[in-house]
C-alpha cells in the first residue's frame, strides 16, 4: 500500500471549452458595461444584486443541482469552469458564491422538502445571499468548543449566543448555522451541535460589523438574543452535525477560487515586464505559472472526484493547504520580481495598487475555510498518523 | 506500491519486486543485481517499449511507457531504462530500428549542440549523459544545414569521460570528434531538441514523483515505528505536519508528471500546451525533490543519512534526476519566456487550456 495521494490528469471536456467562451463573454460585456473593474480587486463588491440575478438567469449558479429544484444538472466539471473564470476576472460573486458553493449543497442533503423547494430556486436565481455560522469567539478551528445555545421549545428553538467572522453577514438573507443543542458526551466532545436554517433580518439578531486590514467589511459578529427558529428549520440529525459540517467543509476547500485569490498580481507582473523579460523576471515568472499550473491540474483533478460520487476529503486539504500557502507567498514574489520593472510600464499604477491590497489581503488565506495547521491535520490523518 | 490496471507496470512492478528490491541493492556494492535485471527487463521487451513492432520493439503506447517510468521511479532503478525508452523513441521518430542492448540519448542538456557536417559526421561535446559509460549505442540528435537529424552511433565511436552525478549514477560527457553514424535520418517536421529535452523532462519528472512516493511511504512507516519521549514519533504533531507537507509535494510531484505525461501521450503536436505542461513537470517535480527529500531526511534523523540506509537511493536521485534534459531554472527562464512573450491577457487561456 503506498500512502501517495493520485490525482488523475482528468481533462476538461469539450463541453466545458463551449461554456467557458460563453463565460468570458458574459463577463466581457459586464465590464464593458461597467458592472465591475476587473483590474480593481479592492472595491466594495459585497452587494452587486442585478449582477447576480444576470449569473443565475444563465444558469450559472446551483449548476448541478436537480431540475426540480432550479438546477440545470451539470457537471462539477461544468460548475468548476464557471467559477475559475469569475475568479480570475475578479468578479463580484460574494453575494451569491457561499450559496452556490456550499449552502445549496447542504439544503440539498438535508432541508425538509418544503424548504428545499422555496429556497434552492431562489438560489439558482441568484436572489438570496447566504453566511455561514460555524466561527465563534473561542471557538474557531475547534469547532466543536461552540456555546451558542439553541434550547427546545414550543414548535421550535431559542438561540443565544454569538457568531463571529461571519462572512457577509451584513447582507445575508439566510445563514446555515450550528448551535449547541446538548453538551458533548465524555466519550464524543463532538456530540450535541445542530445544524440550523437562520433566516437574517430578523429580530433577535444583531449584525456588527468587524473591519479587516485591507480596509473591508466583509465579516461579522453576529448576536442571537432569544432568536426562534422553528423545527422544520433544523437539517440534519439533531446533535449530529460534526459529520455534516467536516464533509460540508470539503466543499469550501476544494475549489479553485482556493488559489485565484491574488492571481491578478500575477497577470499585471506579465504584463510590466513586457514581452522580452531578463532572465530573472523569466525565471521568476517560469516558475510561478509551473507552479500554478500543478495546482490547478490537482484542483480539476477534485473537481473529477466529486464529479464521480466520491469524497476527497484528504485530497482537498491538500489542494487547500498548497493553494493557499502559494497564494499567500504570490503578492511578496511579485513583489520582488516587479522591484526591477521599468519605471515607464504603462500598468505600473495599476501593479503598486493591487500589490498594496494583496499583500495586506494575503494574510487571512491560510486561515479562511480552515487554518493550514488544521488541513495538515487532516492529511496526517488520511496518512494513517493519528 | 500503487497497484496499477496496466499490463506493461504490472509486469514492470513484478520484474523490480524481485529484482530489484532496494534493500538488496543498497547492501550490493559490486552491482550483481544489474546484469539479470537488465535481461529480465529486456526479455520483458520493456526497455524499447516506445519503438514499434517493425523497428525491433514491443510497441507499447507512449502513456504505458510513461507509467512505466514512474514505477521505475518508485523503486530508484539504476539502470538505463529511462534512457533506453528515450533513445527508442527519438530513433523511432525516424524510422530508425532500435539494436539491441542499452542505450542513451544525445544531447542531455539543452545548451550542448551535436552537429552534421556535410560529410554526414556527427561532431559535439555534450555534457551529463546519464549512463553514457554503460551504453552500447546513442540515439542522438544532430543539426546540420539541412535543419535536424536522428542517428544512430556506437558508443565505441565516442570518447567517454566518466563521472558520478549526485545520486552515484553514471553521468558522463561524450564528445563525438567527426564519427561516422550506424544509421541516419531526416528528423520528421516539428521534432527539435527542445522536443526532445521536454520529453525527456518529463520521463525524469516521472521517475521523480516515484522516488517521492516510496521516501514518503518509507517515511510514513518510520514515523510509525521510531520511539522517542516515550512516544512513536508519528504522534508528535509537527513530524505530522512535515508528513503532510511532504505528502503534499509528492502529490503535486505525480500529479504534474502524470498530467504532462498525459498531454504529450493525448497531443498531436509539441504546441504551447504541452510545453507548459512538460516544462512544469519538469520546475514543479525539481522543487518537489528538494523540499521532499529534506523533509524525509529531516523524519529520519541521522539514520537517513547514512549509505546503509535506503532513504538516499531515492533522496539522491530524485536530486540528481532534476539536472537532466534541462534543471528547473533553464525550464523556468524559456516557460516565462514564453508566457512573456504571449502577453498577460494570454496568460490565463493558456493555463486554463485543459
Ligand atoms: C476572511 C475570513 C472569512 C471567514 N469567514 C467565516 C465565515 O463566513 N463563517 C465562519 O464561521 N467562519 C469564518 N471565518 C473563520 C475561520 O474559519 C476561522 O478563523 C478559522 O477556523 C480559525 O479559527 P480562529 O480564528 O478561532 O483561530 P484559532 O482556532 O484560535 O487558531 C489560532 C492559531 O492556532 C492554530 N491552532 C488551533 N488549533 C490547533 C491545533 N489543534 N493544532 C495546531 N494548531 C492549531 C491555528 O492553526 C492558528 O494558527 C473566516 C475567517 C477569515 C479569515
Amino acid at each position: 500500500m503506498t500512502a501517495a495521494l493520485r490525482f488523475d490528469p482528468i481533462r476538461l471536456p469539450e463541453k466545458c471549452e463551449q461554456l467557458r467562451k460563453e463565460v468570458r463573454a458574459f463577463l466581457a460585456e459586464e465590464i464593458a458595461a461597467g458592472t465591475f473593474d476587473p483590474h480593481k480587486p479592492n472595491r466594495e463588491d459585497t452587494d452587486a444584486p442585478e449582477f447576480s440575478r444576470r449569473v443565475g438567469a444563465k444558469g450559472w449558479l446551483g449548476m448541478t443541482w436537480p431540475k426540480k429544484y432550479g438546477g440545470p444538472e451539470r457537471s462539477f466539471l461544468e460548475r468548476y469552469v464557471v467559477t475559475e473564470e469569475m475568479r480570475v476576472a475578479n468578479a463580484p460573486t460574494r453575494r451569491f458564491f457561499v450559496a452556490d458553493r456550499q449552502s445549496g449543497p447542504v439544503l440539498l442533503k438535508y432541508a425538509p422538502e418544503h424548504i428545499k423547494m422555496e429556497i434552492l430556486p431562489r438560489i439558482c436565481r441568484g436572489e438570496i445571499c447566504f453566511a455561514i455560522g460555524m466561527s465563534e469567539p473561542n471557538s474557531g478551528s475547534d469547532l466543536f468548543a461552540a456555546k451558542t445555545r439553541a434550547t427546545k421549545t414550543d414548535g421550535g428553538y431559542l438561540i443565544n449566543g454569538t457568531k463571529i467572522w461571519t462572512s457577509s453577514a451584513h447582507i445575508a438573507d439566510y445563514m446555515i448555522a450550528i448551535f449547541r443543542t446538548s453538551p458533548p458526551t465524555k466519550e464524543n466532545r463532538r456530540h450535541g451541535l445542530t445544524q440550523f436554517l437562520v433566516k437574517m433580518k430578523q429580530p433577535g439578531i444583531k449584525v456588527n460589523p468587524i473591519g479587516q486590514i485591507t480596509g473591508q467589511y466583509e465579516f461579522n459578529e453576529v448576536v442571537f438574543t432569544d432568536f426562534f427558529v422553528p423545527d422544520d428549520h433544523v437539517l440534519g440529525e439533531v446533535d449530529g452535525a460534526w459529520k455534516q459540517a467536516t464533509s460540508e467543509l470539503a466543499y469550501e476547500r476544494s475549489g479553485p477560487e482556493r488559489f485565484l485569490e491574488t492571481y491578478y498580481v500575477l497577470t499585471e507582473l506579465v504584463r510590466a515586464v513586457g514581452p522580452n523579460p531578463d532572465t530573472r523576471s523569466a525565471e521568476g515568472i517560469g516558475r510561478l505559472v509551473a507552479q500554478l499550473h500543478t495546482m490547478r491540474r490537482m484542483s480539476v483533478s477534485v473537481a473529477g472526484m466529486l464529479e464521480a460520487g466520491k469524497e476527497p476529503v484528504v485530497e482537498a486539504s491538500i489542494v487547500k493547504d498548497i493553494g493557499t500557502v502559494w497564494e499567500q507567498q504570490l503578492p511578496h514574489r511579485v513583489r520582488d520580481l516587479a522591484a526591477f520593472v521599468e519605471e515607464t510600464a504603462t500598468n505600473r499604477e495599476t501593479l503598486e495598487r493591487q500589490l498594496d491590497f494583496a499583500i495586506k489581503t494575503a494574510p487571512k488565506l491560510t486561515i479562511q475555510g480552515g487554518t493550514t495547521e488544521v488541513l495538515r491535520g487532516i492529511i496526517a490523518r488520511g496518512l494513517g498518523l493519528r | 506500491m500503487a497497484e496499477s490496471d496496466n499490463i506493461v507496470v504490472e509486469t514492470a512492478e513484478k520484474i523490480f519486486a524481485d529484482l530489484a528490491d532496494p534493500q538488496t541493492i543498497n547492501n550490493d556494492k559490486k552491482g550483481a543485481w544489474q546484469a539479470p535485471l537488465w535481461q529480465a527487463l529486456s526479455e520483458a521487451g520493456l526497455p524499447l517499449s516506445w519503438v514499434p513492432d517493425d523497428l525491433g520493439g514491443s510497441g507499447a503506447s507512449l502513456a504505458d511507457g510513461f507509467a512505466l517510468l514512474n514505477a521505475a521511479g518508485r523503486f530508484a532503478v539504476a539502470v538505463p531504462l529511462a534512457e533506453t525508452m528515450l533513445a527508442g523513441w527519438l530513433l523511432a521518430q525516424a524510422k530508425i530500428a532500435s539494436p539491441e542492448g542499452e542505450m542513451t540519448v544525445l544531447p542531455a542538456s539543452p545548451k550542448d549542440r551535436i552537429t552534421l557536417d556535410a560529410d554526414g559526421l556527427l561532431s559535439g561535446r555534450t555534457r551529463g549523459v546519464p549512463f553514457a559509460k554503460t551504453a552500447k549505442h546513442f540515439a542522438v540528435l544532430a543539426r546540420g544545414k539541412d535543419g535536424v537529424s536522428v542517428a544512430l552511433v556506437d558508443a565505441a565511436k565516442a570518447r567517454i569521460e566518466a563521472g558520478l552525478n549526485v545520486g552515484y549514477d553514471h553521468s558522463d560527457t561524450v564528445t563525438l570528434d567527426k564519427v561516422q553514424p550506424v544509421a541516419l535520418k531526416a528528423a520528421p517536421k516539428g521534432l527539435d531538441q527542445t522536443t526532445m529535452m521536454l520529453m525527456g523532462g518529463v520521463a525524469r519528472s516521472l521517475q521523480i514523483a516515484g522516488a517521492l512516493e516510496s521516501m514518503l511511504d518509507i517515511s510514513v512507516r518510520y514515523s510509525n515505528e521510531r520511539v522517542a519521549f516515550e512516544k512513536k514519533i508519528s504522534k508528535f504533531q509537527a513530524v505530522q505536519h512535515n508528513l503532510a507537507r511532504l505528502a503534499g509535494e509528492s502529490a503535486a510531484a505525480l500529479a504534474a508528471a502524470t498530467s504532462a505525461a498525459d498531454a504529450i501521450a493525448s497531443a498531436r503536436a509539441f504546441d504551447d500546451e504541452v510545453y507548459l505542461e512538460a516544462a512544469s513537470a519538469k520546475i514543479r517535480c525539481a522543487e518537489a525533490a528538494e523540499k521532499g527529500g529534506a523533509i524525509a531526511h529531516q523524519v529520519h534523523g541521522a539514520i537517513g543519512f547514512t549509505m546503509e540506509h535506503i532513504l538516499h537511493r531515492y533522496s539522491l536521485r530524485a536530486l540528481a534526476w532534476r539536472d537532466d534534459f534541462g534543471s528547473e531554472s533553464h525550464w523556468a527562464v524559456e516557460l516565462g519566456k514564453l508566457v512573456a512573450n504571449r502577453g498577460a491577457d494570454e496568460l490565463w487561456p493558456l493555463v486554463a487550456s485543459r
